[in-house]
């Protein structure tokens, strides 16, 4: 066997799994199928650590959104990602929905989620101010927050790699075959084996459980579209907002993100798993609905739309079991919302899964549990001096929107996983994500990414196998 | 912390002009904070011709016309610091910059000039639905990476917006052997000057599509497919009406927007009908000592009345630096009818003569400009067209403005016919008018 366990999908699931694996005296290795880890529901959702009062109790949903929040801060300290527990707020915008509010309470009380309180209308507004005029009162969570969704799942990659996980990107699992003892994965990149298979492929996590004769269940894709808009309307609301529940899921949210911006979905609808395109009319309900909670939301300053298309599946809890099918064969499937929120529980359940299913589990003597990146516009004056005078490249600030220096982007290329795109770059370091979008930097982040890894122009992408953004130089005659 | 009696932040024509006009004037300790790694801004991926046509009466390429202002600031001491960003303006004109060379370094200004140009409107500003693909560019982008880089970003390519930056480039691409579609606009007219639509269009058999839209933007990696469809008189898609085109870039070209970012955060009051600094008839912003001219301002077609404006801020910069400060009650300017901006805002009384810049909401012909004093028209200029897309711009003599009895001035579009009241009209900062040629 060449491996003991081997994870299939590097999102924040595969990733969170790979992380406590790697705390484990094995053979690991993560395959994803993108050139990029994060690149699937995982760059694309409301970047939101849910509380827990939404799962029905009794659930995993419940039980592990609970834990993955209480875990959030402690992780995101270690692994320097950005996270800020600023709260939320369910509205009650009518009578109906203060039947609703109560019943989240019960649940959240039953969940075990911590400091949940009723608000009347006057102390709602008193914590923000731009709500709606038909605010009635609202559910409090202290315990919710905000995330970088992408690099809380590549500090948990680098981690894994860092202490011994190998990593393949652009390695899709086209079949598994059950052998003794284990599994034979075949990838466009090669046959390996493993003792073990962790099903971490959300969207397609169906299609890898038939693959090794498991038809216990199916993704039914689903999107939701977003408005991000600039920082100027940033501080419109403090905590995220939520409306009341519905038949169509937790509805749209209006929430600050951790890089300043406001946030602003989603809808849901059913799609394919690789439609991430927006349409007038999602957007159109978005924007409508927004207005409901918050009704000030200047969507002239909007900077970008994106969707993203979230893993549900036909089951109602999260799927995370040893397959009846194919034993050795463990699911972390149909992880929809809250699963950003539960993934640093998940990554245990799956621990605890493995040595169920007779794993034998040593902790490493020695793991690296830390992880530091320098951002430039975080620093002091001095320490901006420092590091400028130690490397000039931090003085030469490429994207202007966000303050991103030729040093930070450089470093980025040279880390554990180092990106192959221009938006790879931009989930690491933040290069094109502000109010011009690239306008003004793409071209010059193109230019660092080929010279730093040795590649023509041409051959950069924008982000995924395809997405090319140059077809050949000017007035480029063929030999 | 270092001290430099004039500071001007953006190396472009409209700072280069700005630091010139301020040495001319006298002022002998002037520094030019660049973002890029020379100076020129802009200008410098704009290598078709026909600058300078009013400034020097010949016609230049954008490099060409830099140049000249790049050689006139090398006969002087004027300093200029390449690959230095200003983090940060303050109130008491204090910029944080940082820069390879310098590192990190505060500098106390006793004036400051904002010249920091504008960036392109995006596709997330006006919401295109469709595929997250890649192959949709502003047109910008594209022209560094044509120009200044050396590389095509497509071979078959439809442009959204008849902005002057998407026809020079709909030429440009033809020119380097793409195949341009269609160039398609929202609006009922061109946001161009004819001129660029014949050379740039027609010349080529390149379509225009007025009153259309991109509805879709399809394609899983690369862009493959974008819609089009014609839009009603209320800028919505009339269903039915799409084109499919098959195309793998799409340029935007849909508007500029003036970059406040350091100028509010210092606290400058901004005029939400330019999104640039509301200033004086000396360019002077709200926080005095600190001037703001070139597209910081307000969005210019032509880089010659860059010059010219930016002329007026460095000299203005110079005498405030010279202890003279303009005197006189404020008279406010105020748009009327079918007026989307002035520039200035507002002007001291007893002042001398005062040049008017500003844009009309909608294509006339045959109509005059009125400038009202309350009730009373103090004057009024007969003009056979105007459109969104030009800046227009009046002179009002010292003698006029004497008269003048109210503290504020209103100009207008004299109304002609019916339903001009209902035609739609671009909002604030929409104008797509690029530096372009003449």
């Amino acid at each position: 066997m060449d491996y003991d366990v081997v994870i299939i999908g590097c999102g924040v699931v595969g990733a969170a799994c790979a992380y406590e694996l790697a705390k484990h005296q094995l053979r690991l290795c993560v395959l994803e199928a993108s050139n990029d880890v994060a690149n699937g529901t995982t760059k694309a959702n409301s970047a939101i650590v849910h509380a827990g009062y939404d799962p029905l109790p009794g659930t995993k949903m419940a039980r592990l959104n609970v834990a993955g929040t209480a875990m959030m801060g402690e992780l995101c300290r270690k692994l320097d990602v950005p996270y800020r527990n600023n709260g939320s707020l369910v509205l009650s915008l009518s009578e109906q929905d203060d039947g609703i509010l109560r019943t989240l309470y019960a649940q959240g009380q039953a969940n075990g989620v911590p400091g949940l309180a009723l608000l009347n209308r006057e102390q709602t507004l008193a914590m923000e101010p731009n709500l709606s005029p038909d605010l009635r009162g609202a559910l409090f969570a202290p315990s919710a927050g905000i995330v970088n969704p992408w690099e809380l799942c590549l500090a948990l990659a680098e981690t894994a790699v860092r202490n011994g996980a190998e990593l393949r990107l652009s390695a899709p699992v086209t079949a598994i075959r059950r052998t003794e003892g284990g599994f034979c994965i075949s990838t466009p990149q090669g046959e390996l084996t493993a003792r073990y298979v962790v099903n971490c492929a959300g969207v397609s996590s169906d299609r890898i459980a038939a693959m090794a004769g498991d038809r216990s269940f199916r993704i039914q894709p689903t999107k939701g579209e977003y408005f991000l808009l600039d920082k100027s309307e940033g501080s419109r609301v403090e905590r995220v907002i939520f409306q009341c529940p519905s038949q169509l899921g937790k509805g749209v949210l209006v929430t600050p993100t951790v890089h300043g911006n406001l946030l602003v979905g989603p809808n849901a609808a059913a799609c394919d798993e690789t439609d991430t395109a927006n349409t007038a009319a999602g957007l159109d309900f978005v924007r409508a609905s927004a207005q409901r909670s918050v009704p000030g939301v200047n969507f002239r300053d909007n900077i970008r739309n994106f969707a993203g298309v979230r893993a549900n599946s036909d089951r109602p809890d999260f799927i995370l079991e040893e397959s009846a099918a194919a034993p050795g064969l463990i699911h972390a499937a149909g992880i929809r919302s809250p699963g950003l929120s539960a993934a640093p529980a998940i990554g245990l359940e799956i621990l605890e899964l493995l040595r169920q299913a007779g794993l034998t589990l040593r902790r490493k003597d020695s793991f690296i549990d830390s992880r530091k990146r320098v951002r430039f516009h975080q620093l002091s004056d001095g320490e901006k001096n420092e590091l400028i005078q130690a490397d000039p490249r931090y003085g030469r600030v490429i994207c202007r929107c966000e303050t991103v220096t030729e040093g930070e982007i450089v470093a980025c290329l040279h880390t554990p996983i180092p990106p192959v795109s221009v938006n790879g770059v931009k989930r690491r370091v933040g290069a094109g994500m502000g109010r011009c979008q690239g306008g003004f930097c793409g071209p010059r982040v193109q230019e660092i990414i080929a010279r730093e890894l040795g590649l023509d122009p041409t051959q950069v992408l924008m982000d995924w196998e395809g997405s090319w953004v140059l077809c050949g130089e000017t007035k480029d005659v063929a030999p | 912390m270092i001290e430099h009696n004039l500071v001007v932040i953006g190396g472009g024509p409209a700072g280069l002009a700005a630091a010139l006009a301020a040495w001319e004037q006298g002022v002998r300790d002037i520094l030019i904070l660049e973002r890029d790694n020379q100076a020129g801004g802009i200008l410098n991926q704009c290598i078709h011709n026909g600058f300078g046509l009013h400034r020097f009466k010949e016609e230049l390429t954008g490099p060409e016309y830099a140049g000249r202002f790049i050689e006139l600031v090398k006969n002087t001491d004027i300093q200029i610091r390449t690959d230095t960003m200003v983090l940060e303006l303050t109130g008491d004109r204090i910029l944080h910059t940082v820069s390879p060379q310098h590192g990190y370094e505060a500098i106390r200004a006793g004036a400051v000039i904002l010249a920091m140009g504008c960036r392109e409107r995006t596709r997330g500003a006006i919401s295109i639905p469709g595929a997250r693909c890649s192959g949709i560019f502003t047109a910008g982008a594209a022209q560094r990476f044509l120009n200044i880089e050396g590389y095509m970003v497509g071979k078959r390519v439809v442009i959204l917006g008849s902005g002057d930056i998407g026809l020079i480039m709909a030429r440009r691409m033809t020119l380097e052997g793409a195949k341009v579609l269609a160039c398609v606009e929202l609006m009922p007219y061109s946001g161009g000057l004819t001129r660029n639509i014949v050379q740039c269009l027609n010349d080529f058999d390149i379509p225009l599509y007025l009153s259309h839209t991109v509805t879709d933007i399809r394609g899983r990696d690369r862009l493959e497919q974008v819609v089009v469809s014609k839009v009603d008189d209320k800028r919505r898609p009339i269903p039915g009406t799409e084109m499919v085109f098959d195309c793998d870039t799409l340029l935007l070209s849909v508007g500029l927007l003036p970059e406040n970012e350091l100028s509010r955060q210092a606290g400058i009051e901004i005029d939400p009908r330019t999104n640039g600094p509301r200033v004086w008839e000396n360019r002077e912003c709200s926080i005095p000592g600190v001037f703001a001219c070139g597209n910081v301002l307000h969005v210019h077609d032509l880089v010659d009345y860059v010059s010219a404006e930016s002329e007026q801020a460095g000299k203005a910069a110079a005498a405030y630096l010279q202890g003279l400060r303009p005197a006189g009650e404020e008279i406010r300017l105020e748009n009327g009818f079918d007026v989307s901006y002035t520039v200035p805002q507002h002007f001291h009384r007893g002042g001398e003569a005062l040049e008017l810049f500003f844009r009309v909401r909608n294509v006339r012909k045959n109509t005059a400009i009125r400038v009202m004093d309350g009730d009373t028209q103090i004057a009024r200029f007969q003009r056979e067209h105007m459109a969104p897309g030009e800046m227009e711009s009046i002179k009002l003599p010292k003698v006029l403005l004497d008269r003048v009895k109210g503290d504020r001035l209103t100009v207008e579009i004299e109304p002609v016919g019916g339903g001009a009241h209902d035609a739609p009209s671009p909002a604030a900062g929409d104008t797509d008018s690029s530096l372009r040629s003449e």
